[in-house]
């Protein structure tokens, strides 16, 4: 098997895998109807792409693996999603604040593995930006929303940038496994992303009256498989099934 | 043969009777043959090889919809395999004309442009058809709707709220 595909598959993975589970969370707690279901829909779209990195992730491990055993039975340092995406539901804004954040980070991501050498990631690029280009609508659309709307809303969604500001880095910070990706002509080129996105989220905190948070100071390591203390929580809920009932199906 | 308006996909007769009969079960009027998720069929005696693609990634009813054609076609005394492909990606350029008109009788909207839903969101659209009395002084509610596939609509001058499918391109 080769490790290094199988270990980016993950990376790619997990971070629609956490996200959606957040996202999740909010099912029948949205602060609306229509949002709510937005929230949901977007959760479910993850978890459909989460499942194609996944399913050609264990058909390369062999062995018998599913898509499940890779979602589900792996320890928290195993898991690469960036910080960013683990970051709780603290109110509204940070809902939309952190969906922004990487959605601007999605979209050029998926640009750049549209191109991949790899047919597959190649192929789930292709499917998955055309449902990301809708996240990002929406995402985008609400900061603009909240952040020129009242008083109030605009200090909200100024204080969520701020405070979820320190997690965009680690995005574009390659690790020693996306460079060989990128090398081989499979993964990422991040300094291309990272060009796309500061455009993109420049020309929306404008629109919508926010100021980029000009603090230096970043807090990283989801990547390496080092997180915050709130994957634990989340695994807690994710895996609960599989440990209590191990092997247990629909 | 059997060919698919909008994409020369051609189904051998006999095996499109079956698949004809098979409906997205989140949208039961339409079939998936004129919804244009099967992709290729290719008949080797008593063999079926069926290739289908999903609309939306996290389509919850593929898994439903292959072991369907697996049951139908079994029933009709095939050997059954069905793979799921990703590429090229569904666009809902491939619902037929038919499965247009299924959809709008079954109140519906049907996909437009690509630029309707974005046109609507910012109050502009005059594009989407209301299904109940064909206006289209129509607005959007919320891109996103009871399906992954579908946004929320209202009608202005019927008043009646209405799915219209999201186009995907
Ligand atoms: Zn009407």
């Amino acid at each position: 098997m080769n490790d290094q595909l199988y270990q980016y598959l993950l990376l790619l993975g997990d971070n629609p895998l956490i996200l959606g589970h957040r996202l999740s969370e909010l099912c029948g707690h949205g602060p609306s109807l229509e949002t709510d279901i937005a929230l949901t829909n977007i959760s479910l779209d993850l978890f459909g792409q989460v499942r194609h990195y996944f399913q050609y992730a264990a058909k390369l491990n062999g062995e018998n693996q599913t898509e499940d055993d890779v979602a589900f039975l792996r320890y928290e340092h195993q898991y690469k999603n960036t910080l960013l995406v683990e970051q709780p539901n603290t109110d509204f804004a940070y809902v939309i604040g952190r969906q922004f954040l990487f959605d601007a980070y999605h979209l050029p991501l998926l640009e750049q593995l549209m191109a991949s050498k790899d047919k597959q990631i190649s192929a789930i690029a292709h499917k998955s930006i055309k449902e990301v280009k809708y996240h990002h609508r929406f995402s985008s659309e609400w900061v603009k929303r909240l952040g020129d709307g009242t008083e109030a809303s605009h200090q909200k969604m100024q204080t969520a940038i701020e405070d979820l500001w320190p997690f965009v880095a680690e995005l574009f910070e390659e690790t020693p496994l996306e460079q060989a990706m990128k090398e081989e002509g499979i993964g990422a080129d991040l300094s291309q992303v990272k060009e796309k996105y500061d455009a993109d989220v420049q020309n929306i905190f404008e629109l919508a009256q926010l100021q980029r948070p000009d603090h230096q100071y970043t807090q990283s390591g989801g990547k390496k498989g080092v997180h915050s203390e709130q994957l634990g929580y989340i695994l807690a809920d994710l895996q609960y099934m599989q440990r209590a009932y191990p092997n247990m199906t629909w | 043969m059997v060919n698919l308006e909008n994409e020369s996909i051609n189904v051998p007769t006999e095996v499109a009777e079956h698949l004809r009969a098979i409906s997205d079960p989140e949208i039961p009027v339409l079939s998936i043959m004129d919804m244009g998720i099967v992709r290729d069929v290719s008949v080797d005696g008593q063999a079926v090889f069926v290739k289908i693609t999903p609309t939306y990634s996290g389509c919850p009813a593929m898994d439903t919809i292959a072991s369907e054609i697996k049951f139908a076609l079994a029933k009709a005394g095939y050997l059954v395999e069905v793979e799921l492909i990703l590429s090229p990606a569904w666009t809902t350029d491939w619902i037929t004309e038919n499965g247009r008109q299924k959809l709008e009788e079954y109140g519906i909207a049907p996909p437009v442009e690509e630029s309707a839903d974005k046109l609507a969101l910012m109050g502009q659209s005059k594009i989407v058809k209301c299904p109940q009395c064909h206006s289209t002084n129509t607005r959007m509610i919320s891109q996103f709707g009871s399906t992954a596939c579908k946004a929320l609509f209202q009608c202005n001058d019927c008043l009646e709220p209405f799915d219209y499918f999201k186009c995907l391109k």
